[in-house]
């Protein structure tokens, strides 16, 4: 498997992303938007096909869907109903790896997609809502994916609303310890980090082609805890790349990340 | 038992202050035309417990919501349902905002008759700190804290459904009946719209049967509306109106906001509001969606 130069940035974090699902064994990965979505679909046509994933409407399918219209003699692979109702009674089994964009992600790892600024009452900026993040957080592992990585998502203080658990000592639930978050892989167009460092602080894991650890640490509000040695994300491999074409034949990936930038801005722009 | 009934026969039986529960999800199979019968009322004060899409931003836009219980409310392509935004942001309703999950479990609690289920979702985050009527309790069989989520009763529900008998046997063919089946349960009394009113008979056939996922006690009155979930998709019959949704969300920038697209399009009636939107060919023309 030869390394490809030739790639964009979306390509770089899609595999990247699709590391976190690699040791899930059978677990349902839920990606939601396109990037997360290709990297649980890589993940399962390659490092774990025992991953499950849904068509995110209602039926879980042993060969993920590609993105977008699919023609009209597509037939998914279909293995059984899997409904809203169902996908509950399976996150709180906790055999679900999610991976998530939020608007806000503070030191701790609690997680915001519900309002910002101004009061609860009377938010300055509504957003989602909780959605499911505060079941998914504290019922199963969960990454997140930051197309544009800087102080307004990875905040100073704390998020205005906590949507999701966190590796936060002031809000432990009794009878819990900070062990039982699990928050893998955040992978933004900078880098990769998780919150292995001292005490669970977020820390560098690789910076993409071209990214410094001082540019990483310029965009984020709160101390990472860089390593003597960080490694360069590793570039896609031109297999990887021929199944990510195939599982986004209308190239939605190339509009996740403002210019759709290369991977490798030495190996020249591709957009 | 003959339950068919006028939509304004199910509007007569609301009263101003009323928990109503709304099924469906974001832009998915809502009971928009009964929705629409409550914008031509006088009613207000409404308490609207929804997996929400436009059936909220209208509501609240209009004055006739009091509180919402809500884990999103979305139109899905248009992630952020502009008029419950501005319900927000202006602090024109309260609100408890809960889990996805939570709601559920709520709605199961109201349909079992418990005072609430247990469970650990809510901990660690606002859910706990932001909803004073949600309480976190000991177990007796752990030495672990539980939220425990109050069950959502409801005074009445709303559903829309794919086909129905005057009986009020429900059949949703759609790939998800989403919560349904619970706000059903969770109400007094539950109200269903239907595309098509069908013989008894046709539920005999049991891959038929299968598709109906509560029993007709559960169902108080059916109204025979086709094409009455639109601007939301009633999979399979139709997809959601993304043209009428975009011109629904452009109208929340306006000056005239909400009043400049009930001018335009509700009418006085569900026919007029029909022959505003292009009529019901158009509606079950509507493509589905591909996600």
């Amino acid at each position: 498997m030869t390394a490809a130069t030739d790639y964009t940035l979306a390509e770089l974090c899609i595999v990247a992303a699709s590391k976190a699902f690699e040791n899930d064994g059978e677990v349902l990965a839920t990606g939601i938007g396109v990037i997360p979505r290709l990297a649980a679909s890589l993940a399962m046509k390659t490092t774990n096909p025992d991953l499950m994933m849904t068509d995110s409407e209602a039926w879980l399918l042993s060969e993920p869907n590609p993105l977008g219209a699919r023609g009209e003699d597509f037939a998914q692979a279909n293995e059984t109903w899997m409904g809203f109702s169902r996908i509950f009674d399976n996150v709180w089994s906790g055999r679900r790896h999610a991976m998530l964009g939020p608007t806000q992600i503070d030191k701790y790892g609690q997680s915001n997609t519900s309002a910002l600024g101004g009061t609860y009452d009377k938010p300055k900026v509504m957003m989602l809502g909780a959605r499911g993040f505060p079941g998914n957080s504290i019922s199963h592992p969960n990454s997140f994916f930051v197309p544009s990585h800087n102080t307004r998502v990875f905040m100073d203080g704390e998020c205005d609303f906590v949507s999701s658990i966190g590796y936060n000592p002031g809000r432990l639930p009794k009878g819990h310890s900070l062990e039982d978050i699990d928050i893998r892989l955040v992978v933004t167009d900078l880098c990769v980090m998780d919150f292995g460092g001292p005490d669970h602080q977020v820390r560098l894991v690789s910076l993409h082609p071209g990214i410094t650890a001082e540019q990483v640490q310029e965009n984020t509000g709160y101390p990472i805890h860089i390593p003597d040695e960080v490694p360069t994300t590793a570039a896609p491999t031109e297999e990887q790349l021929t199944i990510i074409a195939a599982m986004d034949p209308h190239n939605q990936r190339a509009y996740q990340i403002k210019d759709n930038p290369a991977g490798d801005p030495a190996a020249g722009d591709r957009s | 038992m003959d339950k068919r009934m006028s939509a304004a026969d199910v509007v007569a039986q609301l009263r101003d202050g009323m928990t109503i529960g709304i099924g469906g999800w974001g832009p998915r199979r809502k009971p928009m035309a009964l929705v629409r019968e409550i914008l031509r009322s006088d009613l207000k004060d409404l308490t609207i417990v929804s997996y929400g899409g436009a059936d909220v931003g209208m509501l609240c836009a209009a004055g006739k919501v009091k509180k919402v219980v809500f884990a999103f409310v979305s139109l899905d392509f248009i992630p952020l349902e502009p008029y419950f935004r501005q319900a927000r942001q202006s602090g024109a309703i309260e609100v408890m905002e809960v889990d996805e999950g939570m709601m559920l479990l709520g709605l199961r609690a109201a349909a079992w008759g418990l005072p609430f289920i247990p469970t650990e979702v809510g901990l660690g985050t606002d859910i706990v700190t932001r909803n004073p009527d949600i309480k976190v309790i000991d177990s007796p069989y752990d030495d672990k804290e539980w939220v425990a989520m109050p069950a959502l009763k409801l005074d009445v529900s709303l559903i829309h459904v794919d086909r129905a008998d005057a009986r009020g046997v429900c059949q949703i063919a759609g790939p998800d009946h989403y919560m349904d089946d619970w706000y059903a349960r969770a109400a007094d009394k539950t109200f269903v719209s239907c595309d098509e009113l069908v013989e008894t008979e046709f539920f005999r056939d049991p891959a038929q049967a299968r598709l109906v996922h509560w029993e007709r006690a559960a169902t108080t009155g059916v109204v025979h509306i086709p094409g009455g979930a639109h601007p939301s998709s009633c999979n399979p019959l139709y997809g959601f109106d993304v043209p009428h949704f975009k011109a629904y969300a452009a109208s929340a920038k306006e000056e005239t906001g909400i009043q400049g697209y009930l001018d335009q399009y509700l009418g006085a009636s569900e026919e007029q509001y029909q022959q505003n939107v292009g009529g019901l060919d158009a509606i079950r023309s509507i493509e589905l969606p591909t996600y």
